[in-house]
């Protein structure tokens, strides 16, 4: 009996140390492998005989570059084929991650230095902050300057500069608040207003019968449900109390509970009120496939308020034929701000500033690069050099894009990241029970005032 | 070469390579004290590494973080207890708080309640290894996979049309209309509960089918012989025998349930009034910066598994004296 103790003792005793042994080793091998890394990134660039990081260098450089973005599913295929020629013309290799934790990753990252080679940034003010931390490094000497200025409006140029250094590059850019429709369903021509659209979009659900509704609407969408709706409120905002009110929302001056804001929060509580299956329906649908019952027979709805990139989701998910859906950009509400347009952009930007990742970045600011997304469909470049887009839908949202009298980025993404989360939660909250708006917007109130504080 | 598979290497040769040769360390260093003072030395250096080891990764970030709790989002200037009156009186955190109550209850009564039945049931069948991986297979995925394959499970589409979720299919099919079962509080906890009971009641049914293989048979053999029914078999033989395991198996729930994040972050991300302390302590930290808030979260986290600890920790001394 006791001998038998003994020996589970020591087995107990033999467990713990190996335990501890392998938190050793892993401990060890994260720290090592960086380090690894980049001692070998030295000794290829000597090999090459200290050419230049141009893409031009052909086969010698090798190496790989480490990339994490938001990007997943068909928009990473999309990237990585952006990035194959890349590959090819210099024998390096893109290790991409993708994640929609990317803030978190990102922040962490800039407080223990392990970060990636080059990054997709969550929003120019993140960026700033990583810049600011020293963390992210400035692109003057790695892009052709004047090229990238002469090609990049200006609008794209400023939202990647902090004080005169060149810190992030858009890979994509996006228009917002677009309406699409079914051509098949909706025949009745682009609204003159917003009112205009709800009654033509009521006109053609009540044509359709059943359960249709004048919009579907998701806002499912994991850690960050709640965000297709920032597009909504943020287009009320904009055309309904204009860019300067729009300005100091952002900027964390304009109290949520203020008239503008409680208003846009409102019209966008009657969208709901006005989408297919209902509040519960428009939380539990993932935003992918918010689009599905535009094409589903017989319809559940005529509009979806979205960005161009749902155009993907429409043929992948809803089974849309690629000419079967059209859209007309947010119509005016207050005409004093006739032509105003919210967009978006993927910023991208440079950690460590290896010679592939200088020669990557580079690359992906130059339209050839970004002609191979936008050749696959689903995106605007940022690049007026590119024009080949596959289909008159992009055509026209790159035209309104380039034509815009009012251009103004995504709110919520320019906001603290606290605001930002809390915006969402808002929006799921006023979303479930509309009756709680003027609680929902005074605990924003409350959040504003501690999350812009310095 | 591949520099993980360098890194491999130095790690296989390495590791062994540095503990042998702190072996011989101590062995030298041990030659300089005198002879009658080695035996109580050698102990202490051989113990040396393990103890720097727990300093490090233990003793120190907990200090730290003990600290952090007392101070702003800057961890520049002490605030006192502002971070714990924050926690104390936000009701997103209280809720968080409450969550957890539930969480502790319900996941320790479903895994434990359900492990013992299955372990006892399944204890005289033929099939009972069969049985038992079926119960156990869930714990080999992990509780983000759970949370994905339940978020299909309790899916939801409007009335009318489909449901392609399987509870919804079968609310659907007897004639109700379809349930959002994880917008509609407090159901949603309960269903985000039942996917991580899911999860553990095979790992509580194996440690409990364990301890009941462990008893022995001419103790139960006995009682029968003398007459006593299964039911004053369970109740008066098998389940006090059981009892120091369910007590292990319970404490390890509890700490599961305190710990519960992932199924929370994947199904509803703390919305709905589902929030946990572990995710309120994630968003402080990683949302909003607020590393003073998170790090009071931790510690609070920490004070409520002290005691439950230390309750495990004398019942298993206990043990160990009667043994």
């Amino acid at each position: 009996m006791e001998d038998s103790f003994v020996r589970r003792r020591r087995l107990v005793v033999g467990l713990v140390a190996s335990v501890l042994v392998v938190g050793a080793c892993s401990s060890g091998g994260a720290t090592t492998a960086p380090s690894a890394e980049a001692s070998a990134a030295p000794s290829a660039e000597a090999s090459t005989g200290g050419e230049s990081a141009a893409p031009s260098t052909g086969g010698q450089l090798g190496g790989t570059v480490s990339v994490i973005g938001t990007w997943t599913g068909s928009e990473q295929d999309s990237f990585m084929a952006m990035v194959a020629p890349w590959e090819q013309q210099t024998g390096a290799k893109v290790q991409y991650t993708g994640t929609r934790d990317i803030n978190a990753v990102l922040s962490t990252g800039v407080q223990s230095g392990l970060l990636p080679d080059l990054a997709g940034l969550p929003g120019p003010g993140q960026m700033a902050e990583y810049y600011q931390a020293g963390a992210l490094k400035a692109l003057d000497d790695t892009l052709d300057v004047s090229t990238y200025k002469s090609q990049t409006s200006p609008g794209l140029v400023d939202l990647g500069t902090i004080g005169g250094k060149i810190t992030g590059i858009f890979i994509k850019a996006d228009i917002k608040g677009l309406f699409w429709y079914n051509k098949d369903v909706y025949k009745a021509g682009d609204p003159t207003s917003y009112d205009d659209l709800l009654a033509k979009g009521k006109q053609t659900a009540a044509s359709i019968g059943g359960d249709a509704k004048t919009f579907c609407i998701g806002l499912e969408s994991g850690a960050a449900t709640g965000w297709p709706a920032t597009d909504w409120i943020e287009g009320f905002v904009l055309h309904q109390s204009g860019p300067d009110v729009y300005d100091k929302w952002i900027a964390g001056q304009q109290k949520w509970s203020s008239p503008e804001i409680k208003q846009a929060f409102q019209s966008f509580g009657d969208a709901v009120a006005n989408a297919f299956g209902g509040s519960k329906n428009v939380l539990a649908t993932n935003f992918v496939a918010s689009g599905d019952h535009l094409f589903s027979n017989p319809p559940g709805c005529v509009f979806v308020n979205h960005a161009t990139f749902i155009t993907d989701a429409f043929q992948k998910t809803g089974g849309a034929k690629p000419d079967q859906f059209d859209f007309f950009p947010f119509p005016d509400i207050n005409t004093a701000f006739s032509g105003a347009v919210e967009g978006s952009g993927d910023l991208f930007g440079m950690f460590n500033d290896t010679p592939q990742a200088k020669s990557l970045i580079a690359y992906l600011a130059t339209p050839e690069a970004q002609s191979i997304w936008v050749g696959r469909g689903g995106a605007l470049s940022a690049n007026s050099a590119v024009t080949n887009y596959p289909s008159d839908i992009l055509k026209k949202a790159a035209s309104d894009l380039a034509g815009a009298k009012i251009f103004r980025f995504d709110a919520s993404d320019n906001m603290p990241q606290a605001m930002n989360d809390a915006f969402f939660k808002a929006i799921v909250d006023y979303t479930q029970d509309p009756s709680k708006l003027d609680s929902v917007l005074s605990n924003l109130d409350s959040v504003q005032s501690s999350a812009y504080g310095g | 070469m591949d520099p993980r598979l360098i890194t491999a290497i130095i790690v296989l040769v390495g590791v062994p390579a540095t503990v042998i040769g702190y072996v011989f360390l101590v062995e030298q260093v041990l030659r300089l004290v005198p002879g009658k003072r080695q035996a109580a030395v050698r102990p202490w250096l051989w113990l040396l590494p393990a103890l720097l080891f727990l300093f490090v990764f233990l003793v120190y970030p907990t200090i730290n973080t003990i600290v952090l709790s007392f101070e702003n989002k800057f961890q520049k200037e002490f605030v006192g207890l502002d971070n714990y009156v924050y926690f104390f009186t936000n009701p997103n955190t209280l809720i968080s708080l409450r969550n957890n109550i539930i969480w502790l209850v319900l996941l320790t009564f479903l895994t434990v309640g359900g492990g013992l039945i299955i372990a006892i049931l399944v204890d005289r069948v033929r099939y009972e290894s069969i049985a038992k991986s079926v119960v156990f297979v869930p714990l080999a995925i992990s509780f983000v996979g759970a949370a994905i394959i339940w978020k299909f499970m309790y899916d939801y589409q409007p009335p009318g049309h489909p449901q392609t979720g399987l509870l919804n299919a079968g609310v659907a099919a007897l004639g109700f209309p379809p349930i959002t079962w994880i917008q509609d509080a407090p159901l949603n906890t309960i269903a985000l509960i039942i996917v991580a009971a899911w999860t553990w009641t095979g790992f509580c049914m194996v440690i409990l089918s364990a301890a009941l293989k462990g008893i022995s048979a001419e103790l139960l053999e006995a009682a029968r012989v003398d007459g006593a029914t299964e039911i004053q078999v369970f109740r008066a033989i098998t389940f006090p025998l059981l009892l120091p395991t369910v007590a292990v198996v319970s404490t390890t729930m509890i700490i599961t349930a305190l710990k519960a994040f992932d199924i929370v972050y994947v199904m509803t991300s703390g919305n709905y009034d589902t929030n946990v302390i572990a995710n309120q302590m994630y968003k402080e930290l990683f949302t909003n910066s607020q590393p003073g808030r998170a790090s009071a979260i931790a510690v609070i986290l920490l004070l409520l598994i002290i005691p439950i600890m230390a309750i495990n920790i004398r019942r298993f001394r206990q043990q160990e004296a009667i043994r």
